[in-house]
């Protein structure tokens, strides 16, 4: 393929990363933020949210844009749940210690992801899109005569695929809206600045906590519905996600939903584009250089403040 | 919160000795009727099945262990080897080497295994066959890698119940080369069974006068692939993908997408689509492609009484999906191995006249000595040739074509396509 569709390409694949990227690393930034706990489990949240999607798929039946409606409202709703209550039966027990929790969330890990191969299965199975037009990209070339549109082979796209990154987009707003915006939000942002002045004023902060728990967990779940019809539902397909949204968490800054946003759009394009030109490993490498080299230059992240 | 008794919990050493003398007048005094009768001879034999219950295999486990269980139970029905009861003892090796050996191991040591079986993956069966080695361990292998033939592994080590990757690409490319193009780009899983495939199909392309222009080899945990497609070049004539673990599905769609119906012929290695239904969403573009099976996965009309009876034994349908769960589908192009290689067990133990862990090399022997394995209930896929001096088996490949969304087997190959002159010959390796 020539180099220009190629790198076409390369970014549209990438962006579709990056948008789903962005809402799961965001949900875990949120919890780090307000709760400053380590969530490993993030990435079986995620995983719980595209299984959940396709049980709830199949129990819909229809026509499969119904079963992914449903999906879309059901699966966050009840990773949310589990994972609020996870809070107050676990990590309210363990009053947040920050090492304590760590281990805490590995145990739930395992719990998830085991409980998942038990009732599921190990296979992969699949969300019918409910709609997925392939969209064929032309290109220009320079032929005799003059320049001429060409449609080059793989040089494509589908509807589905861009729907992705709008959705991402607005649900990305909806989030900066509730943090911003709401007598919630600002219940939230005073919890993460100061647990005990919060307390203090009568913020209930563990009905708090339970509740950015839920949400950072409901955001990765919402992410994984989104993706799971261009990839299959499988119990093990939450390692990479949480690998990927803490290289994006720390590089961004941790707790900062903007430099979430943009570390997610700069590892997720980096990702397509490298891989595409040179290999996915290489692009991993670069990801966790970048890492290294945040933490040791700027140590608070890309956009975040210094801890206090 | 209660606060339980916090006396240290201490073992007194007169304690020990009580508890010690006890277990030992209990085992001394155990009833007769916790013996066999007949002594040892009664007692099962213990076959040690190393089984992917987790990780990339999973799919292909669940299969195996219903096709083993299967095999197992019909070879109890009648009489078991020697007079004695088959005992499966399975353990989950999570499609990783490293446990792998470690669980070669276990059933050596701990569970006191007569021989080990069942392994798919080529980077577990070459894990665990050294260790198998040193244990002494027969070791059945049901992994068509070309690793056992290639003498890369050990006297223990033995493929009697599926053929290897060499022999399969081999008998196929002159179908590929005559019927769909000569020039071939190779897409491939990036470990070794995915490695012989790029050599071996590369070589027998290029001895049919073919060419392959590009070889790509993906991660075989990658879950997306669209963004390796572009090295595909694009005078490609034919497509050549075998893909394995989870992401197979979105690999063919993917595919799909990519291409958009306009591109090169394909032929796929059915690996690309074990455990997934054809008719899947978004796969309608693989009508008219080509697989490599190695048991055709939709009963044919020519369907023998064998395969029909294998179908039942399993649990199998028509079309290669389970008969309680039509969605879930089977590893039916692989499966059958398992059931081949314990009847191949059970012949050779009866043929060596096995008793014990000490007649193990007799076995192995048994084993090398057998040739001709003809089409029966034993060998559902069809007639085979053992070469013992390689440890591998050699049998017909299939070639199914996708028409109405079904496999509709067009080509067979002869036994004879699949020879290649022989890189090993373990029998002059000592026990």
């Amino acid at each position: 393929m020539e180099i220009g569709p190629y790198f076409l390409l390369a970014t549209l694949e990438g962006a579709v990363t990056a948008a789903v990227l962005a809402l799961t690393a965001v949900g875990l930034s949120l919890v780090f933020g307000v709760m400053r706990v380590v969530n490993i489990a993030h990435g079986e949240f995620f995983m719980l949210g595209a299984v959940i999607a396709w049980w709830v798929a199949q129990a819909v039946g229809g026509h499969p844009a119904l079963g992914f409606a449903a999906a879309l409202v059901i699966a966050p709703l009840i990773v949310g749940g589990l994972a609020a209550a996870a809070d107050m039966t676990i990590l309210k027990r363990l009053d947040y210690d920050p090492e304590r929790t760590i281990v805490a969330t590995i145990g739930l890990l395992y719990v998830i992801q085991q409980v998942t191969l038990m009732t599921y299965g190990p296979e992969a199975r699949p969300v019918e899109a409910p709609f997925g037009t392939r969209l064929a990209i032309p290109w220009i070339e320079h032929a005799e005569g003059g320049w001429r549109l060409y449609w080059p082979w793989g040089l494509s796209t589908t509807s589905y695929k861009l729907a992705v990154m709008a959705a991402a987009a607005a649900v990305l707003l909806g989030v900066w809206a509730l943090m911003a915006r709401t007598r919630i939000g600002l219940v939230m942002r005073a919890t993460q600045m100061d647990r005990g002045m919060a307390l203090a004023f009568g913020i209930p902060v563990e009905r708090v906590y339970a509740l950015v728990f839920g949400l950072g967990a409901g955001l990765a779940a919402l992410a994984a519905v989104l993706i799971v019809p261009i990839r299959q539902a499988h119990y093990l397909m939450g390692a990479d996600p949480l690998l990927l949204s803490f290289i994006v968490v720390i590089i961004g800054g941790l707790g900062s939903l903007p430099g979430t946003v943009v570390a997610a759009v700069l590892i997720g394009l980096s990702d397509g584009i490298i891989s595409v030109f040179f290999s996915p490993t290489l692009a991993k490498i670069i990801a966790t250089l970048l890492v290294a080299l945040v933490l040791v230059f700027r140590p608070q992240g890309l956009f975040g403040t210094r801890a206090a | 919160m209660t606060r339980i008794d916090d006396r240290p919990a201490t073992t007194t050493r007169r304690g020990a000795l009580r508890t010690l003398a006890g277990a030992a007048a209990g085992a001394a005094s155990l009833p007769l009727w916790a013996r066999y009768t007949h002594a040892q001879s009664a007692e099962p034999i213990r076959i040690g099945f190393q089984v992917h219950r987790t990780g990339i295999g999973a799919a292909y486990g669940r299969w195996y262990d219903r096709t083993t269980q299967a095999a197992a139970r019909l070879i109890n029905e009648a009489g078991g080897i020697n007079g004695r009861p088959v005992e499966i003892v399975a353990e989950d090796d999570g499609t990783d080497p490293k446990r792998g050996a470690e669980v070669v191991e276990k059933f050596a040591t701990q569970h006191g295994c007569d021989i080990a079986f069942g392994t798919l993956f080529s980077h577990v069966v070459i894990g665990s066959a050294p260790r198998a080695g040193e244990l002494k361990l027969p070791y059945f292998v049901v992994s068509e890698g070309h690793h056992v033939a290639s003498g890369m592994l050990n006297r223990y080590t033995i493929q009697p119940g599926i053929t290897d990757v060499k022999s399969q690409v081999q008998a196929m490319a002159p179908f590929v080369t005559e019927t769909l193009g000569k020039k071939v780009t190779l897409v491939f899983p990036d470990y070794a069974y995915g490695h012989d495939h790029r050599d071996f199909f590369s070589a027998a392309v290029e001895a049919q006068g073919g060419e392959v222009l590009a070889k790509l080899a993906i991660p075989p945990a990658e879950t997306s692939f669209t963004k390796y497609f572009p090295k595909i070049p694009r005078e490609t004539e034919v497509l050549y993908h075998v893909m394995v673990g989870p992401g197979v599905l979105t690999f063919v769609k993917e595919l799909g997408e990519f291409f958009g119906g306009r591109g090169p012929e394909l032929f796929g290695f059915i690996d690309s689509l074990e455990a997934v239904a054809i008719d899947s969403p978004g796969l309608e573009f693989l009508e008219g492609s080509h697989f490599w099976e190695g048991m055709p996965r939709y009963a044919q009309p020519d369907q023998s009484e064998y395969d029909a009876f294998y179908r039942q034994q399993v649990g199998v349908d028509d079309t290669g999906a389970s008969v309680s769960d039509p969605t879930d589908i089977s590893t039916y192009g692989h499966m059958f191995g398992c059931w081949e290689t314990l009847y191949v067990v059970k012949a050779a133990m009866e043929a060596s006249g096995y008793a014990g862990p000490e007649n193990r090399p007799a076995m192995i022997e048994a084993v090398e000595a057998m040739t001709e394995m003809p089409h029966s209930r034993q060998h559902p896929q069809g007639p085979k040739i053992f070469n013992g001096k390689t440890h591998q088996v050699f049998g017909r490949q299939h070639i199914s074509q996708v028409r109405d969304g079904r496999l509709v087997k067009v080509h067979t190959t002869s036994i004879e396509d699949t020879f290649y002159p022989d890189e090993v010959d373990y029998t002059t390796r000592p026990f």
